[in-house]
């Protein structure tokens, strides 16, 4: 007991956030009740989609975000701001491009009142040890994705933090370029070159986590609760071929898609439920694309997810979202892992184009809550026509506007292509107007 | 791209509501009243003060014209101190927001021209008897021309700092004087920059016309090219016009190469996109001080002090960064409905003061002929608009279909949008009287003579940035002729034909106050419209047909603006543009 807690860094204690404009009633929760803590000499992995707020959980970490409640101690007092010991790594990069990769560098130091001549001397070490010298004088302009990205460490690290909190680093990287980074990154830090006592990095990619990880706390979404905690035994370097390496990232999809009760396990994937339900940008073309890869050989209706994501290129975040999407409108099954196609499924995968639209319509109508909802108020109205700005403020009192516009453009493209109803963008109206 | 940098308030749904609006019309005219009445007893002579009388001598041109651009920057830094303190304190409120953003919006429709006279009455009153008065006073016209789109723009770019950056600033503990001087401002810088060269195009316009001006009795001429000319039209001296054409000419050239192309070119630094530009802007006066080592070191100095000024925390009121918690709600409620209270408490009184002002010596039936007027003077500036992009459109699309050629012609067009129009007016004057043409008619060109070219350098930046692949493509399936015009090259162009149509159209309603009254000697020409309405009352002193004058014109410009430019660029905006 006593060792652990000299060894704890920084603990997040019951944690819970919510959507800053839903108002009184804390429908829209982000992060629900979480709890986690950081020992010394440990890389602990966020691992979720995109939406549990594994983001807004780093945030606050770092001090950038108040929760609505619960706390957060770093080295036993409590984080109400950002802290000298806590630096971040951005997926963007978010570096400054009219300052050199230098000025860059020394940023930090010189904001703390660091003198220029120590600034100098410690910037250029953090440059080379990231491997960046002779970038000195560049603007992150000239500089190519991952050299920028290496800009970004090299700044997080000249600060001398204790923990280095990376917010999806690699990801918006090239696959070759990303590896580079992980395997620089990962060799000094097990020869231990880094100022750096501990790191925790989010992730929504399920092999990066495995690859670096000595702990993956799984996120469920909506709202954000710890859904798991995986020890990661393997020693560095890591093989992605190692058949215990394999077994492990199986073991993630599956929890990734373990039922939590039966019952909301259909719906419940998505904030919120019924109308307030904020569903993801998915084409209809990618429904058609992973129906019919999961119908063909070598899957015949029935995918083992890492390896659908592999054979379809998909990241877990590309992946999910159109798989719950095909669960809600009852096209898939998830459980343990895999998905699998309903018989409504099966027939969308062999059928020509008209009897699609009819099947898709027909799944629309019955299954999203919008969806019969702009039907039902068409219907209705002697014009047949409503103007789209009535279903978007019906759904801003439910979600955050950005997830609106987008929840109402997704059912507003799912229902043209359905043919259920037209949308006019120039006028900006629904109508059931010149549809058969 | 350009159409990056116009000012709405707002163009998505959040538009700002309109007693916001009404109650900064409203404040923003009373307070100039209150201005123009606790100055001075309004309708008292003024002491004009003393300077030396104005002789047209070519050898004093220069020096005349060194004082002009003398007041240009003065005005130009007053404008920057301004945009950093007003759009700030706008950015950082939201209390504040509320009525200085509102207001901003009315001040940029407000023809300020017609305010020139109040102006100068507050200023001679606060320095009696010294033409420091009218510096200030003519500094302060070219001020108001140039403030508002600065500031709007910073407002904009404060609001929109990217949230990574806003993070790393605040990740790193940067007090919010580091984060305004390394993030804020560099961040602001592009859109700032491309303001004031607009502000300072628009400015020379200003300049001329308020270093000359005659209230009543009193008649001030500061030395200055306005001044100049002024004398030359009481005089007809023709050959003295075309002398201050061409100081302006020299002057405005000498400006857009030693000022703005290395401004220009230093701005793109601070672009965010993290992609090179294809187009580098150069500048070979910003080679010149770039290589001259020994120059850069004796700047240096001041650069390091300046940047270290920059980096200084400043922070007299935290220790460090915290986080706002949940703010306290009842109090903050109460504070709200106090503000509220002492804002329309403010709006009555500005309401009260218009209306008291202008009924002491005007019936109600002046209103109604100001409105006739003014309908005159809209249809003028639609008419010329119109005109305008029917002449000038199909041929910047042709310039800017053609790279080398838009090359040289788009620095030409800038040029001449900068040029004051109302130095050449005396020479459209002596064409009217001499074929006794019809002013109403005549005089209209000049309305849109300096601003056509707003239309012209921006429909041929649309039309040189129009994708290569979108061209070969309406060549390939053949698209030709009106179906080309219509569907092809008119809506590529169509968002940056209305930021310059937008741009022209503003100018416009200033210029028609110095358009439909000119003068060539004893000779006037003038024609019906609400700008011949306030020239007219501004010759005589007659304060309150000035504040109704510009009133109703304010009204209409604001008008046209919400129910016409507003939703026009909205639909650019959303529908046309090329990513």
């Amino acid at each position: 007991m006593n060792e652990i807690a000299t060894r704890t860094l920084l603990e997040v204690n019951g944690v819970t956030q919510s959507y800053s404009n839903a108002g009184e009633e804390a429908r829209a929760l982000v992060l629900d009740n979480v709890s986690l803590r950081l020992c010394q000499n440990e890389i602990v992995g966020l691992l979720g989609r995109s939406g549990c707020g594994k983001s807004s959980l780093l945030r606050i970490v770092a001090g950038l975000a108040l929760p609505k409640s619960g706390a957060v101690n770093y080295r036993g007092a409590p984080v109400t701001g950002p802290v000298q010991g806590v630096a971040m790594v951005f997926q963007s990069f978010a570096l400054f491009p009219w300052l050199s990769v230098l000025e860059n560098v020394e940023l930090g130091l010189r904001a703390r009142k660091v003198p220029e001549t120590e600034a100098r001397k410690r910037a250029l070490a953090a440059i080379d040890l990231i491997g960046l010298d002779g970038f000195e004088s560049a603007y992150p302009k000239e500089l190519s994705g991952g050299m920028r990205q290496r800009v970004g460490f090299a700044r997080a690290l000249v600060v001398q933090p204790d923990i280095l909190l990376m917010d999806e680093p690699f990801s918006a990287l090239d696959v070759l370029t990303a590896e580079t980074l992980r395997t620089d990154l990962l060799d000094l830090w097990v020869e231990g070159r880094m100022p750096i006592k501990s790191i925790l990095m989010v992730t929504h990619n399920i092999e990066e986590a495995v690859l670096m990880c000595d702990r993956i706390i799984v996120l469920s979404s909506n709202p954000g609760r710890i859904a798991a905690e995986i020890k990661v035994g393997l020693q560095h370097p890591r093989n992605r071929l190692d058949p215990a390496f394999r077994q492990l990232v199986d073991q993630i999809y599956a929890t990734m898609t373990q039922r939590t009760d039966t019952e909301k396990a259909r719906d419940g994937n998505f904030p919120g439920l019924g109308m307030g339900m904020a569903l993801p940008r998915v084409s209809t073309n990618t429904f058609a694309g992973m129906m019919e890869e999961i119908a063909d050989e070598p899957y015949s209706g029935k995918a083992d997810m890492p390896a659908l994501a592999d054979s379809l290129h998909m990241e877990v975040d590309d992946l999910f979202p159109v798989a719950e999407t095909l669960q809600l409108l009852r096209f898939a099954e998830m459980a343990e892992g895999d998905i699998a196609l309903t018989a409504a499924g099966k027939r969308f995968a062999d059928a020509d184009t008209d009897t699609r639209k009819a099947l898709f319509r027909d799944h629309l109508v019955a299954y999203v809550p919008l969806a019969a909802r702009i039907k039902q108020v068409l219907d209705e109205r002697p014009s047949h026509q409503a103007p789209a700005s009535r279903f978007r403020e019906e759904l801003e009192d439910y979600m955050s506007e950005d997830y609106a516009s987008s929840t109402l453009a997704s059912v507003t493209n799912w229902g043209r292509y359905g043919e259920v109803f037209a949308y006019d963008e120039q006028s900006q109206m629904f109508s059931l107007g010149d549809l058969h | 791209m350009v159409s990056r940098f116009v000012n709405f308030t707002s163009l998505g749904r959040r538009a700002l509501p309109n007693q916001w609006d009404l109650l900064a019309l409203g404040i923003v005219l009373g307070v100039f009243i209150a201005v123009a009445q606790g100055s001075h007893g309004v309708t008292a002579p003024l002491p004009a003060p003393d300077a030396p009388p104005m002789e047209l001598d070519y050898w004093q041109l220069p020096y005349y014209g060194l004082r002009t651009t003398l007041r240009m920057f003065t005005a130009i830094a007053t404008s920057l101190l301004f945009t950093f303190t007003y759009a700030t304190i706008a950015a950082k409120s939201r209390r504040a927001e509320q009525v200085l953003i509102p207001m901003l919006d009315v001040l940029q429709s407000v023809p300020i021209l017609g305010f020139l006279s109040f102006t100068v009455s507050f200023f001679l009153g606060l320095f009696p008897g010294s033409t420091l008065g009218a510096e200030c006073a003519a500094v302060f016209a070219i001020f108001t021309s140039q403030a508002w789109n600065m500031a709007f723009s910073f407002y904009q770019s404060l609001r929109t700092v990217p949230r990574d950056l806003e993070e790393v600033a605040t990740g790193f503990g940067l007090s919010p004087w580091q984060k305004f001087w390394q993030l804020e401002t560099p961040f602001a810088m592009p859109g700032l920059i491309y303001n004031t060269m607009m502000s300072m195009s628009g400015g020379w316009f200003f300049v001329v016309a308020s270093e000359a001006i005659s209230v009543g009795d009193t008649t001030i001429k500061l030395p200055g090219i306005g001044s100049w000319l002024a004398v030359a039209i009481d005089d007809k001296n023709v050959s003295a016009v075309i002398a201050a054409v061409l100081a302006m000419l020299a002057i405005i050239l000498a400006y857009d190469q030693i000022i703005f192309r290395p401004l220009v070119a230093f701005g793109q630094k601070f672009r965010v996109e993290l992609t090179m530009s294809q187009f580098e802007e150069k500048s070979w006066v910003r080679d010149v001080f770039l290589r001259a080592t020994a120059l850069r070191r004796v700047l240096a100095l001041p650069g390091n002090l300046l940047s270290n000024i920059g980096l200084m925390r400043m922070d007299w009121r935290f220790g460090k960064t915290r986080l706002s918690g949940p703010p306290n709600r009842s109090a903050s409620i109460i504070f709200d409905i106090v503000w509220y209270i002492v804002l329309v408490a403010l709006a009555a009184w500005a309401v009260w003061q218009i209306v008291t002002f202008v009924s002491t010596t005007l019936e109600w039936a002046e209103l109604g002929s100001t409105i006739v007027l003014t309908t005159f003077t809209m249809i003028r500036v639609i008419a010329l608009i119109f005109i305008a992009t029917a002449f000038w459109v199909p041929i910047s699309i042709w310039i800017g279909l053609k790279p080398s050629l838009a090359e040289k012609a788009q620095p030409v067009a800038q040029f001449l949008a900068a040029f004051p129009a109302n130095v050449v007016f005396p020479i459209a004057v002596i064409a009217i009287l001499k074929w006794s043409l019809n002013p109403d008619i005549w005089l209209s060109f000049l309305i849109v003579f300096g601003t056509q070219w707003y239309i012209v350098f921006n429909v041929i930046a649309g039309a040189s940035a129009f994708p290569n692949d979108l061209k070969e493509a309406s060549a390939n399936f053949g698209v030709k002729g009106w179906n080309w015009w219509r569907n092809v090259i008119l809506p590529g162009v169509f968002p940056y034909y209305v930021t310059g149509a937008l741009t022209a159209s503003g100018g416009s309603w200033n210029a028609a106050i110095v358009a439909e009254y000119v003068k060539w000697g004893d000779d006037t020409v003038q024609a019906h419209g609400i700008g011949a309405y306030i020239a007219k009352a501004t010759a005589a002193g007659d304060y309150p047909r000035i504040v109704l004058g510009v009133a109703v014109m304010s009204v209409f410009v604001i008008a046209f603006n919400r129910l016409f430019w507003r939703p026009l660029f909205g639909y650019a905006e959303r529908r046309l543009r090329l990513m």
